[in-house]
């Protein structure tokens, strides 16, 4: 049994140092001891991009993170997208037109969106779906959610 | 069912050195842990037999890409994101670029590594059969110094590769080398995350219509990743026409040994390589 180690980041702005075992993924961390359980675990494998979260304005699968590689970074989470009441303008296409149904793939489709049309804010259908090509729903058949990052960057 | 996680070690070194102390001081107790993106997916399935790993994912001096005059050297942890945003390897080195893009998704991309790819030395990767056909090579570091090995004959068995335990691979570079025609091919069951059935990477030089240098490698059809020099033979030399593309792939089909898997068959395997290599050769006269 090994034993735990202090890692401290922050998560959307705010500062943690939390005790922790060096191989917790970072997903578990952020669910069970943040209690932000808005990143969900789909696969758990780095297939589907449900547990998508942003580090260091990179977005990366959380299941795949171990906390210790953590450490010192920043990372923001589908409860650092809105600010305040004040929905992201990709978070507001998601409503209006459909995006999401049953909600798994939402958080990390919304991330995946954010993430795209920050490095790129008018894409192309093509890299529309390059940027969402990590992340799987099992409920749309995925155009629902394709027209709502094309609504949410015509805004 | 997931591996024990209070039963894992994973300590950051504070550089290479220090690192390469570890590796020397405690004989295969430490084996290094990159982006994760591998080593991971082993945790969740409960198959991550070693327990004590060295966090390289930090060391930002093995995280570069420099250009000289004959070639491009990468450090190790150069991610696949890394890659792609390089204009020197989208120009003259399209097919590591092309794998890098075709592995995962953005998220897989920003954390898995070159290095990675290779020490991980799964059969079906992608990065391998490009760097094999852009004859890459590979530093190894110890604590002894650092030595150069050619990529092409690295790995030796299913998951064997010779570099010794107190060694990092830390840098990967490749010779630049113009006039080279380039052929990079994955075949999976879709587009974005998939693992290959079969990958094929080739480059060709013509004179004329005969071929002067030829280096084909392909993934997923043997243990390791394979460099196909009995076939590049059969081509080297030769006037490149529809009897000689004939020729090799039947010496192809020799030199392979695909198996049947959960990703795919040994037959489909063998057809749709012989396909790959033909496509190749047909495009590239």
């Amino acid at each position: 049994m090994e034993s735990k180690v202090r890692v401290s980041f922050t998560v959307n702005g705010n500062a943690h140092a939390l005790e922790v075992y060096p191989m917790a993924r970072l997903l578990d961390v952020l669910r069970e001891q943040l209690r932000l359980t808005g990143t969900k675990e789909g696969c758990g494998e780095g297939e589907c991009g449900a547990c998508a979260v942003m580090i260091n304005g990179e977005i990366v699968n959380s299941c795949l993170v171990p906390i210790a590689q953590a450490e010192g970074a920043e990372i923001k989470t589908i409860e650092g997208v809105a600010v305040g009441d004040q929905l992201h303008s990709v978070q507001q296409a998601f409503i209006e037109h459909g995006g999401a149904q049953c909600g798994i793939c939402t958080p990390g489709m919304v991330l995946a969106a954010v993430d795209l049309l920050s490095r790129n804010p008018q894409p192309t259908d093509d890299e529309i779906r390059v940027g969402l090509a990590g992340n799987l729903c099992r409920c749309t058949g995925y155009m629902k959610i394709f027209e709502s990052v094309v609504r949410a960057y015509q805004k | 069912m997931r591996g024990y996680i209070p039963s894992y070690q994973l300590i950051t070194p504070a550089s290479v050195a220090e690192a390469l102390s570890l590796l020397a001081n405690e004989p295969r107790k430490w084996k290094p842990f990159a982006g994760g993106t591998d080593l991971m997916v082993l945790l969740e399935a409960a198959k991550l037999s070693h327990r004590d790993y060295l966090n390289i994912w930090p060391l930002n001096e093995l995280r570069f890409i420099t250009v000289d005059k004959s070639h491009v050297t990468l450090g190790a942890l150069s991610t696949y994101t890394d890659v792609q945003a390089n204009e020197v390897l989208r120009t003259e080195f399209p097919m590591l670029c092309q794998a890098a893009s075709e592995t995962g998704g953005l998220a897989i991309q920003n954390r898995g590594t070159l290095g990675g790819n290779i020490i991980n030395a799964s059969p079906a990767a992608d990065s391998p059969p490009a760097l094999l056909a852009y004859d890459a090579q590979l530093e190894l570091s110890s604590n002894g110094g650092t030595r150069w090995v050619s990529y092409n004959g690295f790995h030796t068995g299913y998951k064997q590769m010779g570099i010794r335990y107190d060694e990092l691979l830390t840098r990967i570079r490749l010779p630049r080398t113009p006039g080279l025609t380039h052929y990079y091919r994955k075949v999976g069951t879709r587009k974005a995350q998939a693992i290959s059935k079969v990958c094929l990477a080739g480059v060709l030089r013509l004179r004329a219509s005969e071929v002067e240098d030829v280096r084909i490698a392909l993934g997923s059809v043997a243990p390791i990743p394979l460099r196909c020099e009995r076939t590049e033979n059969v081509l080297r030399g030769r006037n490149l026409d529809s009897a000689l593309i004939q020729t090799a792939t039947e010496e192809l089909a020799a030199e392979i040994s695909p198996i049947d898997d959960i990703r795919s068959t040994k037959d489909y395997r063998l057809r749709v390589s012989q396909n790959l290599l033909a496509d190749f050769l047909t495009r590239s006269h």
